[in-house]
C-alpha cells in the first residue's frame, strides 16, 4: 500500500464528481473552514467531519485504494460534496501524518478490508449447466431469427435503393431496432439505430450508409456461420451481436496508466456509459474498461486521469482484446511521472488497422500520438507530425459528441508546437482525448 | 484521409448501385443481387478502413511568441483551475449562502496577487481564462494580462475570443516602439480606436510632450465622440505639458469636449484656466461674505461654465458653484487672511444668505478633482461627528470621494473611528474605497460592529453586503482571532427566529474564507 503522501491532483479528484454542481460544491469545500478531525491512515484511507449547518457534522470517509466513500450526509450523489472537498483539502495540503481512524471511520474501513479479503467469485450455487445449455440455445434462436429479419431488411433496402431514405425518415429504423431487442440482440439494434440517423447526417451520406449496411451485413452473415468461425473472432461476433461475454478471459497484472475517463448518455438519456481506457506500462496492453450509470445517476467507477494502478485486468475474449473488467488492485492508485511514447499518425493507422483484423466491426483503436503539433481550422481540425507532411483530421463530434473546448485547451497547450496526444484512432480520425504539455508529466484531460 | 488508391472508382459504382437500387440497375453491374452488393461493399469498407494512410497536412500555425514569466507554482495553478470552474456563480443565487466560501469572489484576489508575482497563466487554462474574461468585463485586464501572448496567439484563431484583441490594455507586445516614429504614426493614422488610445497611453509614458503633438496631427477630422474618449484618456497622467493642447479644445464646436478640457485644466492648479477661474472665484468669496456672479459671461462660457441650471437650481448659485469648483484651492488661504482649509471651511462664510452649503459643496468637488489631502481632510471633519454634522458634505458617496484622496492609512483609520461611531450600516460605500487587505484597525473595527450587531439581535441579512466585503478584504491573518465568532449562540428571545445560527453560518463562512484567501495567497509564492 502506498502512504497517502502520494496525493492526486485537484483535477483527478474533480474528475471524479459526479456532476458540474458537485464540483463546484466539492471545491467550495477543499479548504481547512469547514472541516475539523481530519486524518488519514498509512493504508491509504482520509476522513474527517465536515461542518454543514445542521448542529451535527457530517463524517466523512475515502479509502483511496477505491475509491470508495462513505458520508453520514443524506445526498444520494456519489462521491458527495463533502467526499470531494475532503479529497481536494487533502490534495492540496494533505492531513498530515498517517494516523488511527476513528471509531465511525474505523469500522466501515474495516467492512471494507474484510470483503476485499474474502475470495471473489465463489458462488456457492450449484450450476445448472444443462439449464444453462438450453437457455443459450434458445437465446441463439431468436438471435437467429432477428439477424434473418434483419437481413431482408437490408436486402429491400438495396433493392429499393438509398435514394429514397432521405424522405423515409428514422421511424422504420426505430421499429427495426425494437425488433432487434425482442430478438434479445442489443448489439444490433445499436447498429441499426445508427443506420437510421445516417440519412440526415448531410453531405456524403450515402457512402456512409452503404458502409455501415454492408457492415452491419457482414456482421449478420459472421452470426449466421458463427460456428465455422475460429474462436476469437466468434467471441467477436458474438459480443458484437450483444450476446454476454462466456467464460471469463484472461487475467493480465500490470501497472495500469489511467490514460481517459469520459462519459456519454445515450440519445434517450436513460443511461450514461463511462469509458475508462488504461495501459499497461510493462506490457503495453491498452484495456477499456465500461461503467454503466442508470438514469440520473452517474457510473460507480471512477478512475483520475493520470493515476496508475497496480491491478489485475481480465480481458473479455474477443472485440480485439480491448474490453476488460478491473479486477483485484494491490496499492493505492498513484500519479504516474512519466510521458507514455507516442507514435507517428502513420503508425496510428497501421495500428487501427491491424486491430480490424481482429474485429472488423471496431470504430477506433487507443493510440498515443506524437510529437503531432495541432492545426486548428474553420473547415476542421488536423493533428500534423512535428516532422512530415502527414496528418490525421479530428472528427467534428467524435467519443460521444465531445465539445469542441477541449480543443481550444489541446492549441493553448501545444501553443503552435509539438506535444503528445492520446485519444481514439479510428476511420473518421483521431479524437484527442488526453494530452501531456512539453514540459510536463502531468496529464491534461480535454474537457 | 486519403481512400484506398486501388478500387475506388469501383466503390464509386457500387455507391451509385445502392443509390439506385438492384431493381432499377440493368445489365447487373458490378453486383447483381442486394447480397451481392452487401458483401462487395463489406469487403470494401473493411480493406478501406484497414488501408486509411494520413492525410496532408494543413498550414501550421506560427508558433505562439513565447512568454519568458514563469508559471505560477503547482497548487496555485490548481486553485486558479478550481476558481474558474466555480466561476458560474453561486449555487443558489440570492438565497443562504451557507458556510463556504464563494469562490467566484475570490477570482479577482487571485488574478491580481499573480499578477504581482508575474507569472503567466498554465496553458491548459489559457481557454478558461479567454472565456472568463469574455464573460465578465472587470475580470477582463487581468484575465488577458495572465494569458498574455499564448492567449492573444489563441484569440487570433476563435472568433469568440476577438475581444482580446481589441482590449487596450490586452494588446501587449501589439504596439509598436514609441521610439519607432514611422510605425508610430503609421498606427495612429491607420489603427483601430482601442489601439489608437493604447497607443497615446504608451507614447505618453515615454514622452509627454508627443501626445499632444500626435493628436494635433489629425484632431480636425477626428468625430466629437472619439476627441472626448481621446481628451478623457489624458485624465490618467495628466500634466502641465498637455495644457496647450487643452486650452485651444476649450475653443472646440463639441460643448461635450469643452467641458471635458475645462475640467482637466481645473485640475492643474497652474493652469491659465485656473488662474481665470480663481480670479472670478475670489471675487464672489472673501472674508466679508459671498457675492454670487450676476451672469455669466462669454469668457465664462469659453471657460466651460454652463449656463443653464439643472431644474430646481438657481442660475447665480450654479455658477458660483461652478466657479468655485474649478478654482485653485490654494488661492484661498490669502483671500482668508492665511487660514488654513479646517479653519475656513469653520467660519461661518455667508451663513445668513444660506450660501454656506453651496460653498462647501463646490469646494468637495475642488479637493477631489484636485486630489488635495489637506483640504479634504477639513472636509470630512472628525468621523466621529455625526454625518449630518460634517463641515462638507452629508452623502457618503462624496465622503468615499473626499476619502480617496487621502493616504491609506489615514483613509482606513478614518473609516475606523467612523464605524465605531455609527456602526456599519452606513460604512458600506466607504469601505469600499480603503485599500485591501484591510489595516489592522478597521478589520477589528468591522468584526467588532459585526459583533456587536449579532449581540443586540439584529437581522443578519442586512449585513450581508457588510459580511461578502469582508471575506475578499479583511486581512486573511485575522482568521485565528475569528475563530471564536462561529460558534452558534441560542436566539436571542427578541431576535429573528433563526438569526443565531444564519450569524454563525456567516462567521464560518468568513473565517473558511480567509483561510482560503491565506492559502491562495501561500500557493502563489515561489517556492
Amino acid at each position: 500500500m502506498t502512504d497517502q503522501g502520494d496525493r492526486w491532483t485537484a483535477e483527478q479528484v474533480l474528475d471524479l464528481a459526479p456532476d458540474d454542481a458537485s464540483r463546484k460544491a466539492g471545491g467550495r469545500l477543499g479548504g481547512a473552514g469547514p472541516w475539523l478531525q481530519i486524518g488519514g491512515s498509512a493504508s491509504g484511507s482520509v476522513w474527517g467531519l465536515c461542518k454543514g449547518s445542521g448542529s451535527k457534522p457530517y463524517r466523512t470517509v475515502v479509502d483511496l485504494t477505491g475509491p470508495a466513500y462513505k458520508c453520514s450526509c443524506p445526498s444520494r450523489k456519489f462521491p458527495c460534496k463533502h467526499a470531494l472537498g475532503l479529497l481536494l483539502l487533502w490534495s492540496a495540503e494533505g492531513v498530515g501524518e498517517p494516523g488511527e481512524a476513528p471509531e465511525w471511520a474505523a469500522q466501515w474501513l474495516a467492512d471494507r478490508a474484510a470483503k476485499a479479503a474474502r475470495p471473489q467469485g465463489g458462488r456457492a450455487a450449484p450450476v445448472d449447466e444443462e439449464g444453462a445449455r438450453k437457455r443459450a440455445e434458445r437465446r441463439a434462436a431468436r438471435v437467429g431469427a432477428g439477424v434473418t429479419e434483419l437481413e431482408q431488411r437490408l436486402a429491400d433496402l438495396l433493392r429499393g435503393g438509398l435514394a429514397g431514405q432521405e424522405q423515409a425518415g428514422y421511424a422504420g429504423w426505430e421499429e427495426t431496432a425494437a425488433r432487434m431487442v425482442d430478438a434479445q440482440a442489443p448489439g444490433l439494434a445499436g447498429r441499426v439505430r445508427e443506420l437510421g440517423t445516417i440519412p440526415s447526417c448531410g453531405p456524403g451520406w450515402p457512402a456512409r450508409m452503404l458502409e455501415e449496411a454492408a457492415l452491419l451485413h457482414l456482421l449478420d452473415r459472421a452470426w449466421l456461420g458463427v460456428a465455422g468461425l475460429p474462436e476469437e473472432l466468434a467471441a467477436t461476433v458474438r459480443s458484437r451481436v450483444g450476446l454476454p461475454a462466456s467464460g471469463e478471459g484472461e487475467a493480465l497484472r500490470d501497472r495500469w496508466l489511467v490514460l481517459a475517463q469520459y462519459d456519454a448518455v445515450s440519445p434517450d438519456g436513460r443511461l450514461t456509459t463511462r469509458r475508462i481506457w488504461l495501459r499497461g506500462l510493462a506490457g503495453g496492453r491498452p484495456a477499456l474498461v465500461l461503467d454503466f450509470g442508470p438514469p440520473g445517476r452517474p457510473p460507480g467507477l471512477a478512475l483520475p486521469v493520470g493515476l496508475v494502478l497496480e491491478a489485475e485486468m481480465r480481458f473479455r475474449p474477443g472485440s480485439a482484446g480491448l474490453r476488460a473488467d478491473l479486477g483485484e488492485r494491490f496499492a493505492a492508485a498513484a500519479p504516474c511521472a512519466e510521458v507514455p511514447a507516442g507514435v507517428s499518425t502513420g503508425a496510428a493507422l497501421e495500428a487501427y488497422g491491424a486491430a480490424l483484423r481482429q474485429d472488423p466491426w471496431l470504430e477506433s483503436w487507443p493510440v498515443v500520438l506524437g510529437p503531432v503539433v495541432p492545426i486548428p481550422g474553420e473547415l476542421g481540425w488536423q493533428l500534423a507530425d512535428a516532422e512530415g507532411t502527414c496528418a490525421l483530421p479530428v472528427p467534428l463530434t467524435g467519443g460521444g459528441g465531445r465539445s469542441r473546448g477541449g480543443l481550444w485547451q489541446l492549441a493553448a497547450l501545444s501553443g503552435g508546437g509539438p506535444v503528445t496526444v492520446f485519444g481514439e484512432c479510428g476511420h473518421r480520425g483521431f479524437t484527442p482525448l488526453t494530452a501531456w504539455q512539453p514540459d510536463s508529466t502531468e496529464p491534461v484531460a480535454l474537457s | 484521409m486519403d481512400k484506398g488508391d486501388e478500387g475506388y472508382g469501383e466503390w464509386e459504382e457500387l455507391v451509385a448501385a445502392a443509390l439506385l437500387g438492384t431493381e432499377r440497375r440493368r445489365g447487373g453491374g458490378p453486383a447483381g443481387s442486394p447480397e451481392a452488393l452487401l458483401d462487395a461493399a463489406a469487403v470494401h469498407a473493411v480493406r478501406r478502413r484497414a488501408g486509411l494512410r494520413p492525410a496532408e497536412a494543413g498550414p501550421r500555425p506560427e508558433p505562439a511568441p513565447r512568454d519568458p514569466r514563469p508559471a505560477p507554482p503547482e497548487a496555485a495553478g490548481r486553485r486558479l483551475a478550481q476558481l474558474l470552474a466555480g466561476r458560474s456563480g453561486p449555487v443558489n443565487g440570492g438565497g443562504r449562502r451557507g458556510t463556504a466560501p464563494d469562490l467566484t469572489e475570490l477570482l479577482p484576489q487571485w488574478l491580481a496577487a499573480a499578477a504581482r508575482h508575474g507569472y503567466r497563466s498554465p496553458a491548459a487554462l489559457v481557454p478558461a481564462l479567454l472565456d472568463a474574461a469574455r464573460a465578465r468585463t472587470d475580470l477582463r485586464p487581468q484575465a488577458l494580462a495572465l494569458a498574455g501572448t499564448r492567449g492573444l496567439w489563441l484569440a487570433r484563431m476563435n472568433p469568440d475570443w476577438r475581444f482580446a484583441l481589441r482590449g487596450g490594455s490586452g494588446g501587449a507586445g501589439e504596439l509598436p516602439e514609441v521610439t519607432d516614429r514611422v510605425a508610430v504614426e503609421r498606427l495612429w493614422q491607420e489603427g483601430l480606436f482601442a489601439e489608437r488610445v493604447a497607443l497615446l497611453g504608451a507614447v505618453r509614458a515615454h514622452d509627454a510632450t508627443a501626445a499632444p503633438r500626435l493628436l494635433t496631427t489629425t484632431w480636425a477630422t477626428e468625430r466629437a465622440e472619439d476627441r472626448l474618449m481621446f481628451l478623457d484618456s489624458l485624465r490618467v497622467g495628466l500634466s502641465e505639458g498637455d495644457e496647450p493642447f487643452l486650452e485651444a479644445a476649450l475653443g472646440d464646436r463639441s460643448r461635450n469636449v469643452r467641458a471635458t478640457a475645462a475640467e482637466l485644466l481645473s485640475a492643474l492648479p497652474a493652469s491659465a484656466l485656473a488662474g481665470r477661474m480663481a480670479e472670478r472665484a475670489l471675487a464672489c468669496v472673501g472674508p466679508e461674505g459671498v457675492t454670487p456672479p450676476a451672469e455669466c459671461d462669454a469668457g465664462m462660457l469659453r471657460d466651460g461654465v454652463v449656463k443653464r441650471p439643472p431644474a430646481g437650481r438657481g442660475e447665480r448659485a450654479w455658477w458660483l458653484g461652478q466657479l468655485v469648483e474649478a478654482a485653485p484651492l490654494s488661492c484661498w488661504r490669502e483671500r482668508f487672511g492665511g487660514l488654513g482649509p479646517a479653519e475656513i471651511v469653520a467660519l461661518p462664510v455667508a451663513a445668513g444668505d444660506g450660501w454656506t452649503e453651496e460653498l462647501h459643496a463646490a469646494w468637495c468637488r475642488a479637493a477631489v478633482r484636485q486630489r488635495d489631502a489637506p483640504w479634504s481632510r477639513a472636509l470630512l471633519g472628525p468621523a466621529s461627528a455625526p454625518p449630518a454634522a460634517g463641515p462638507g458634505t452629508a452623502s457618503l458617496a462624496e465622503r468615499a470621494k473626499l476619502l480617496e484622496t487621502l493616504p491609506h492609512a489615514e483613509r482606513a483609520e478614518w473609516v475606523a473611528e467612523f464605524i465605531r461611531a455609527h456602526g456599519l450600516s452606513e460604512a458600506f460605500q466607504l469601505l469600499g474605497v480603503c485599500v485591501v487587505p484591510w489595516a489592522g484597525a478597521l478589520g477589528r473595527a468591522v468584526v467588532d460592529a459585526l459583533d456587536t450587531a449579532r449581540d443586540v439581535g439584529s437581522y443578519p441579512w442586512s449585513f450581508s453586503g457588510v459580511m461578502g466585503l469582508a471575506e475578499r478584504c479583511l486581512d486573511p491573518a485575522e482568521a485565528d482571532r475569528l475563530e471564536a465568532l462561529t460558534t452558534a449562540a441560542e436566539d436571542l428571545p427578541d431576535a429573528a427566529p433563526g438569526a443565531a445560527a444564519y450569524w454563525a453560518e456567516a462567521f464560518q463562512r468568513l473565517v473558511s474564507t480567509l483561510r482560503l484567501r491565506a492559502t491562495m495567497l501561500a500557493e502563489l509564492t515561489p517556492a
